[in-house]
């Protein structure tokens, strides 16, 4: 793993600026933040792993637990709220037998719950992977995430 | 080299070729809304579609991705010009329905009024209404918005041949910092971030300040749940924002930019790359631009998901790479910001005026509007609402237009509850409120804000405690933890709220709220914690009943509240269909095939799926 973490960050040592944007990319690379990427990130920042741990642990886009492979957003905005975004997510958790930000044992799925994608006029919506799906049922929700399900074609 | 206006001259004529060159005048044009909501209702299937049916029909035909024209309730929007004729717009439009277009349109001639929604022209065409004609865009003023559907966000010629980055040559050739900065006072405007502070002065104090660095920083962390505003815009238009932002630079003295903007914008932040770098090579940012002794390079940088980072400080914090916690002002970014330097901090809305007032001047700007609030102001018109999607109308516009004008009422014949505007920090209007005139002073007298432009529109069904407490969950979860009114003060509000609504509220709690919204509001350190009670504070002022109603009699007027609800079904409305029992999650519901169906309240989880089955309408939530 640590290798593999080396391999993301930059040769040379940053600065503080780069805090942020360099734990993106490791969650970028690997889904999430281990443990090894806390100090190897200090090291190139200076700063001190407990900040580093800190700033990681502020901000929600950070998961410190490896994700499934598909990760489902399910918005709950306003507009998603009053429109039925709680009956989605509801259905999802049913489906696949986890709660909001849970992975499924079969790593298939993480259910997440966000606030707000900015879609709100199609609401209620959510993301899977890269996809934005509005204008939802639970019904629709479920058979949209069905066809992720790896079906041994790819990885 | 020549002098600016001859640089600037120079280029447009050059995109003009270009342009020119392509031929588009004598092709057919297929724009295609392409923005995040067109995606999400399926737009990329559409697009599909249509390049297929291209191929096979052999039909020659530009198709251009544009943003969002703003009726994002009939996405995916598919627009057609033939040459010599009116841009034809069709909403709603399926792979199906794209193949049938293209059909009669193209390879025939017969541009189908029946799939029409109008022409994106002043002229009406073949019996489709001109777009000025539709309710929807009667009243709105579109000028912040003026490219948005009209040009590929992703082709910086587009945008100047539509006159775009003009204003920033002519503020560069002729104009001092002093004068552009006079410009932006005289004009008017103010933060359409939500605090309406006067930006000319803003600009002002940062011209003012001294320092050997300064920045101008953009705040795009539109984090308000029901806003859209923002990312409409730069995914539209994006150049129109850089535009802005070397203007702002170029006022205050400064040489580098920041924009910062929310994670969950992927495409925002892809078209923005795009223009950063299309605008570097034109030359309208980097060194000495059109030869000017003026150089501005722009940085983005990405948020990674804190709601408080859309305050000013905490969101210079997070762009040095700490915790986005706020901290005291005085001193303000204007004097002490970004690494201790004077930063301008401008919201993207704000952004998106900037060229305009330099190109048309201030006088132009202030045309419209009210006494206090000049120009327009763009809101996200979305929730029960009939028509959904981004609108632009003056300030003074009354909300009463807004909501049933241009969003055309509420959805499915549902009586109108409340509008919801700000977000977090705003509040609920009701019904009595309708005939407010949109502006900064008008809305806070009543208890909410203009905010950033979210407008949430809910109907009777939607419960006003539940609301609430909606937005405490939002502004709780969301406080940073830094200073205590807000850390313990929003917890104890939620708590009291989830109380009521789980049926375990006691007299006094209404009580109990106000006097914690007091202290929450008046002693927490930033915005966040100060304007967090507004949603409850209106919320008790508009509709106590409702809270009473939950409070003393347990009840739920709009049967929303799960602890106090209970699904019946209606003996004289079931046909005994099974439908259901075959859907129930809980097996909560038992009955015979053609018999009456009967739900056991202790199995069921009132998920309230056998509501929406029913095609009978025979299941009741009490």
């Amino acid at each position: 793993m640590e290798e593999q973490i080396k391999t993301i960050l930059p040769e040379q040592p940053v600065g503080k600026e780069a805090l942020i944007p360099l734990l993106q990319q490791v969650q970028g690379a690997l889904g999430y933040v281990p443990e090894e990427a806390v100090c190897l990130i200090s090291e190139k920042t200076g700063v001190p792993a407990s900040e580093v741990f800190g700033v990681l642990t502020f901000y929600a886009q950070f998961r410190l637990k490896p994700r499934g492979r598909n990760l489902i957003s399910v918005c709950l905005g306003t507009a998603c709220h009053v429109l039925g975004g709680g009956k989605i997510i509801e259905a999802l958790q049913r489906h696949l037998d986890v709660e909001p930000g849970e992975t499924t044992s079969d790593r298939e799925f993480t259910l997440a719950e966000v606030r707000c994608l900015g879609s709100c006029s199609l609401a209620p919506v959510m993301v899977v992977n890269e996809d934005t799906y509005g204008r939802l049922t639970p019904d629709k929700a479920v058979k949209i995430v069905e066809r992720y399900r790896d079906n041994g074609h790819d990885s | 080299m020549g002098t600016i206006a001859e640089q600037y001259a120079a280029i447009q004529e050059g995109a003009q070729r270009r342009i020119a060159a392509a031929g588009l005048e004598d092709k057919i044009q297929i724009l295609v809304g392409l923005g995040t909501c067109g995606i999400a209702a399926g737009g990329r299937a559409t697009l599909q579609a249509l390049e297929d049916k291209l191929e096979e029909t052999g039909i020659e035909a530009e198709v251009i991705q544009v943003g969002c024209i703003g009726m994002c309730f009939n996405e995916p929007l598919v627009d057609i010009t033939k040459p010599g004729r009116p841009r034809v717009s069709y909403g709603s439009v399926t792979p199906e329905r794209v193949r049938e277009i293209v059909d009669s349109y193209l390879v025939g001639d017969d541009p189908r009024p029946d799939l029409a929604i109008a022409t994106i022209d002043d002229e009406s065409f073949a019996g489709i209404p001109s777009w000025n004609e539709m309710p929807f865009y009667r009243s709105q003023t579109r000028r912040v918005l003026r490219n948005c559907g009209f040009v590929d966000p992703e082709k910086i010629d587009d945008y100047i041949v539509r006159g775009g980055y003009h204003a920033l040559a002519k503020a560069l050739d002729g104009m001092s910092p002093e004068e552009v900065i006079e410009e932006v006072k005289a004009s008017g405007l103010r933060g359409r971030g939500g605090a309406g502070f006067p930006t000319g002065l803003k600009w002002d104090f940062t011209y003012k300040a001294t320092g050997d660095q300064k920045y101008v920083v953009c705040n795009f962390d539109e984090g308000d749940p029901g806003a859209f505003m923002n990312r409409s815009e730069v995914e539209g238009d994006p150049h129109r924002l850089l535009e802005g932002l070397a203007i702002a630079a170029y006022a205050i003295g400064a040489d580098k930019g920041y924009i910062y903007v929310r994670a969950e914008y992927p495409l925002a932040i892809q078209r923005l790359r795009k223009a950063i770098a299309q605008a570097s090579e034109a030359g309208f940012l980097g060194h000495e631009i059109l030869g000017s002794g003026f150089s501005f390079e722009i940085v983005l940088k990405e948020g990674a998901g804190a709601f408080v980072c859309g305050e000013e400080t905490a969101l210079m914090r997070s762009i040095e790479g700490r915790r986005g916690m706020p901290r005291p002002r005085p001193p303000f970014p204007a004097q002490s910001g970004l690494w201790g330097k004077p930063t301008l901090l401008n919201n993207v809305g704000t952004m998106f005026n900037i060229a305009n007032i330099i190109e048309n001047g201030a006088a132009w700007f202030a045309q419209i509007g009210t006494e206090k609030s000049k120009g327009t102001k763009v809101f996200s018109l979305v929730g029960q609402v009939a028509h959904s999607g981004l609108v632009e109308v003056p300030f003074g516009t009354l909300l009463r237009e807004i909501i049933f004008g241009i969003g055309g009422g509420i959805k499915d014949g549902k009586a109108f509850k409340a509008a919801q505007t700000g977000g977090p920090s705003g509040g609920c209007l009701p019904a009595s409120q309708l005939d407010l005139p949109v502006d900064y002073e008008t809305l806070a007298q009543a208890g909410s804000i203009v905010g950033s432009g979210g407008m949430v529109v809910v109907n009777e069904e939607t419960c006003m405690v539940d609301i609430a407490r909606f937005f405490l969950e939002f502004t709780q979860s969301e406080s940073c933890g830094k200073c205590v009114p807000c850390r313990l003060g929003t917890k104890r509000m939620l708590e009291t709220l989830e109380r009521i609504t789980q049926g375990r509220g006691r007299e006094g709690d209404v009580e109990l709220l106000l006097e914690l919204a007091d202290t929450v509001q008046g002693a927490s350190m930033c915005g966040l914690g100060q304007t967090s009670p507004n949603p409850v504070l209106t919320t008790i002022r508009y509709f106590r009943d409702e809270y009473d109603a939950h409070i003393r009699e347990g009840r739920c007027p709009a049967g929303v509240c799960k602890a106090m609800i209970t699904y019946r079904i209606l003996a004289d409305k079931c046909t005994g269909c099974t439908l259901c029992a075959r859907n129930c999650p809980a097996d909560a519901i038992t009955g015979k095939r053609r018999e009456v169906h009967v739900i056991d309240p202790e199995l069921c989880t009132r998920c309230d799926t056998c509501r929406q089955v029913c095609r009978f309408d025979a299941v009741v939530a009490e």
